[in-house]
C-alpha cells in the first residue's frame, strides 16, 4: 500500500484558548491517504480539542483548514456541513442518537443530510452495521446495546458517510477494559482497508502495533513526531517512550 | 320520576348534538395546542435572548392568568379594538394560545434534558443546525414531554367546558340550557359529568396506548 | 377617553378589592379543605383495605375527570339542593372547588408516602409504635414537606379555577370586573386589569409557599 502520497486533511498553525487559557498553541498536522496517526499525551495536553478544531466542531480562534490541499472557508456554513459530511467523527461516549434505534442512527444522516431514500439508506446502513459485528442488533436501541456495541455502531454510523477520513476522539476510554478488544479489533480491521485515520489514544500496545505514525501532544504542542518504532524504540529516550511507559504500568495495556 | 326517559328522550340527543361541538373544538386545539407549544418550547430554550424573553413573558402571562379571563380578552374585548370573533373562533384560538404555553414548559424540560452530544454528532455529521434541532434534538425532547403533554390534553378536553362562558353550545352549555328548561339539574348535570368522564378516561386510555407504543428504551421511566 | 378610562379604573379599585378578598377567601378556603380531606383520603389509598383504595380511587377518578364548572352546576344547583343545604355561592363555590381539590391534593400526597422509604415505617414498628402513631408522626411529617411543591402547583390551578366561581354568581374578582366592564363599555382594559390582579396573586402565593417550604426545611431533606 503506497502511503504518504496524497494528503487527505491538513490543518496549519490552529490556535484555540479557552477563557484565556491556551489549549493548542499553533498546531499543525497532515494526513496522508491510508495513514492512521495515533495522537498521544497527557490528558488536557489538547488531543480532543485539536480532533474537534479539525471538523470545525470546536472553531479555532486561528488556524487553516485544508480537505484534500483545498482550504476550507470556514465562514461559509455550505462548506462546514460539506467538511464534516467528508470527515467522520467518533466521540469518547459514543454520543448515539438515544430516540433512534441502530438501523436508524446509521441511516438518519444518509436520508436527511444526503438526501438517500429510505429503503437505499436503510440498505446501506445495514451493511455498515454487518460489518461492524452488529447485524444481528439493528433494531436494538442505544439503550439496549454494550458500550462496545454502541462505539461499533457510531463507527457504522461515520462509516455510512463515505469519508475520506475519520477522527477518533478517544474511543476505548469510555469502555471496560475487557470489551475495548471488540472496538479496537473494529479500527484495525478500518486501518488495514485503508482507511485515513487520526486518533487521540491511551491504547499504547495498540499504537505500537497499527499506528503509522504517533505524535505526541503536550500542553497544546506537538513534541515528538514519528514512527512507533522510532518514538518507543527502548533507548529512544523520548517523552513519549516515558510517557507510554508510565501508562503501561498503570493500565497494564498490551 | 321518569328519570330514564327523560335521559334518553330529552337530554341525550341535546347532549350528543354538544359532544359533536365539544369535539370540534377539541381536536383542533389540542393539535394546534401542541404545535405551538413546541415551537414556544424551542424558542424559549434556544431562541435569542430577546425572544427567549418574549416567549417567557408570554408563557408566564397564561400561565399566570385565569382561563376565563383569557377567553373574556377574546370574545369581549377584542371587539373594543375593532377585531370581532366568533364564539368558537374565540374558544377555540383561547384553547391554543393557552394550551400551547403549557405544552411549552415540558417541551423546554424535553430540550433541557437532551445532552448536548446529541447536537454535536449530528454536527459531526453535517447537519446543519436547523436540521439536527428538526431532526435529532426535537424528537427526543417531543418523547421526553409525552406524558406531561398527554396531562395537557386531559386538562384540555375537561377546560373545553369553558367555551359555554362565550356562548359556544357545546357539552356544558347544551347541558345549562336544559337544566335552566327543565329545572333538573341534578340529573342534566350527572349525566354531562358522565359525557366528560368518558372522554376524559378514553384519552386517558389512548395517551397511554400511544405512549407504548412510541416506547423506547432508556427514555423515561416504565 | 383615556381620561375617562383612567377614572374609571380607580373607580373601581375599591370595588375590585372587594373581589379579591373573595377570590382569596375561595382560595384558601378550598385549599384548606382540600388538605383536610386529601390528607385521610391518601393515606386510606396507600395505607387502607381494599374497599377504601376502591372508594378513594373513585372519588379521583370522578373529581378529576368532571370539568370544575360541571361541579359546580351539579352541586350548586342540583346536589346541594336535593340535602337540603343552602349555602351562599360563595361558600358552595368554596366546598365545590375544595372537593375537587382534595382529588388532586390526594395525588399529591400519595406520591410523597410513597417516596418514602419502606425502611421508615418498619423502623417505627420496630420501636413499638402502632400503625396509625407511626402515620401521624413519623410517615406524614415528611410526606407533607415532600408534598409543599406539588403544593404551589395546586395553589395557582386553584387560584385560576376560581375564577369559575362568578358562574354562581360568587361576586369575586372576575365577576366584579365583567359588571364594571358591561356597565362601562371599557371591556378590554377591564380584563386586563382581572389578569393583572390575578398575577399578582399568584407571584404572592407562590411566594408564601416557597417561605414556608423554607421555614419548614429540614437539612439534607430533597429540594432546596
Amino acid at each position: 500500500m503506497v502511503k504518504g502520497g496524497n494528503t487527505v486533511l491538513r490543518v496549519e498553525g490552529i490556535c484555540k484558548s479557552f477563557s484565556g487559557k491556551p489549549i493548542l498553541r499553533s498546531v499543525s498536522v497532515g494526513l496522508s491517504k491510508g495513514e492512521l496517526k495515533v495522537l498521544i499525551g497527557p490528558s488536557g495536553g489538547g488531543k480532543s480539542t485539536l480532533l474537534q478544531c479539525m471538523n470545525h466542531l470546536i472553531p479555532p480562534d486561528a488556524g487553516q483548514i485544508f480537505l484534500e490541499e483545498k482550504p476550507v472557508d470556514t465562514r461559509s456554513k455550505k462548506a462546514l456541513y460539506a467538511l464534516r459530511q467528508q470527515v467522520g467523527m467518533i466521540f469518547q461516549d459514543f454520543n448515539l442518537f438515544d430516540h433512534l434505534n441502530a438501523l436508524d442512527n446509521v441511516s438518519i444522516a444518509l436520508r436527511k443530510v444526503k438526501g438517500l431514500p429510505r429503503s437505499e439508506a436503510h440498505e446501506r446502513a445495514a451493511a455498515e452495521l454487518e460489518r461492524v459485528g452488529l447485524a444481528d442488533k439493528i433494531r436494538h436501541y442505544p439503550a439496549e446495546l454494550s458500550g462496545g456495541q454502541k462505539q461499533r455502531v457510531s463507527i457504522a454510523r461515520a462509516l455510512a458517510m463515505d469519508p475520506k477520513a475519520i477522527l477518533l476522539d478517544e474511543p476505548t476510554s469510555a469502555l471496560d477494559p475487557e470489551i475495548t478488544g471488540e472496538v479496537l479489533a473494529v479500527i484495525r480491521a478500518l486501518a488495514q482497508a485503508g482507511m485515513t485515520m487520526m486518533m487521540a489514544t491511551h491504547q499504547v500496545g495498540f499504537a505500537r502495533t497499527v499506528a503509522d505514525e504517533i505524535l505526541f501532544m503536550q500542553d497544546g504542542v506537538v513534541i515528538e513526531q514519528g514512527t512507533p518504532a522510532e518514538l518507543l524504540a527502548p533507548d529512544s529516550g523520548t517523552r513519549t517512550l516515558f510517557f507510554c511507559s508510565h501508562l503501561s504500568g498503570l493500565e497494564a495495556a498490551g | 320520576m321518569d328519570t330514564l326517559p327523560f335521559l334518553t328522550g330529552e337530554v341525550m340527543p341535546m347532549l350528543n348534538e354538544g359532544l359533536v361541538m365539544s369535539l370540534k373544538i377539541i381536536i383542533p386545539s389540542a393539535t394546534l395546542g401542541l404545535l405551538l407549544g413546541i415551537v414556544l418550547g424551542t424558542v424559549r430554550t434556544y431562541g435569542s435572548p430577546w425572544m427567549r424573553r418574549l416567549g417567557n413573558g408570554y408563557a408566564a402571562a397564561i400561565r399566570g392568568t385565569p382561563l376565563v379571563c383569557q377567553l373574556f380578552i377574546l370574545y369581549f374585548g377584542l371587539p373594543h379594538i375593532g377585531i370581532y370573533l366568533e364564539p368558537y373562533q374565540a374558544a377555540v384560538l383561547g384553547f391554543v394560545l393557552c394550551n400551547g404555553a403549557y405544552h411549552s414548559e415540558y417541551i423546554r424540560g424535553g430540550l433541557l434534558a437532551t445532552r448536548r452530544g446529541q447536537h454535536l454528532a449530528a454536527q459531526a455529521l453535517g447537519f446543519s443546525s436547523f436540521g439536527s434541532m428538526l431532526w435529532i434534538v426535537v424528537p427526543q425532547a417531543v418523547r421526553r414531554s409525552l406524558p406531561g403533554c398527554g396531562n395537557e390534553i386531559i386538562y384540555l378536553i375537561k377546560y373545553s367546558s369553558l367555551a359555554y362562558v362565550v356562548t359556544v353550545m357545546e357539552l356544558t352549555g347544551m347541558a345549562k340550557q336544559i337544566a335552566s328548561d327543565t329545572f333538573r339539574f341534578t340529573e342534566v348535570f350527572l349525566a354531562v359529568g358522565a359525557y366528560y368522564l368518558a372522554l376524559v378516561t378514553i384519552a386517558t386510555f389512548v395517551l397511554k396506548k400511544l405512549e407504548e407504543r412510541f416506547r423506547i428504551p432508556g427514555f423515561g421511566v416504565s | 377617553m383615556s381620561e375617562d378610562l383612567l377614572t374609571i379604573i380607580i373607580e373601581a379599585v375599591p370595588y375590585l378589592l372587594g373581589g379579591v378578598g373573595m377570590t382569596v377567601a375561595c382560595v384558601v378556603g378550598a385549599m384548606l379543605f382540600g388538605l383536610a380531606l386529601g390528607v385521610p383520603m391518601a393515606v386510606g389509598q396507600v395505607y387502607g383495605s381494599w374497599a377504601v383504595r376502591r372508594l378513594v380511587g373513585l372519588y379521583v377518578w370522578f373529581f378529576r375527570g368532571v370539568p370544575i364548572l360541571v361541579l359546580l352546576f351539579l352541586f350548586y344547583f342540583g346536589l346541594f339542593q336535593i340535602i337540603g343545604l343552602n349555602l351562599s355561592a360563595l361558600a358552595a363555590s368554596t366546598l365545590v372547588l375544595g372537593m375537587a381539590s382534595a382529588a388532586y391534593q390526594s395525588q399529591i400526597f400519595r406520591g410523597s408516602m410513597l417516596a418514602l422509604s419502606r425502611g421508615q415505617f418498619r423502623a417505627a414498628s420496630a420501636l413499638g409504635m402502632s400503625d396509625g402513631e407511626t402515620i401521624r408522626s413519623i410517615i406524614l411529617p415528611q410526606a407533607l414537606r415532600l408534598s409543599l411543591p406539588g403544593w404551589s402547583n395546586e395553589y395557582s390551578i386553584l387560584l385560576k379555577d376560581s375564577a369559575l366561581a362568578f358562574v354562581l354568581g360568587t361576586t369575586e374578582i372576575m365577576a366584579r370586573t365583567h359588571f364594571v366592564a358591561t356597565r362601562t363599555y371599557q371591556r378590554l382594559p377591564l380584563y386586563l386589569v382581572a389578569c393583572v390582579l390575578f398575577f399578582i396573586l399568584t407571584w404572592i402565593g407562590i411566594r408564601c409557599l416557597r417561605w414556608l417550604e423554607r421555614k419548614v426545611a429540614i437539612p439534607g431533606y430533597g429540594n432546596a
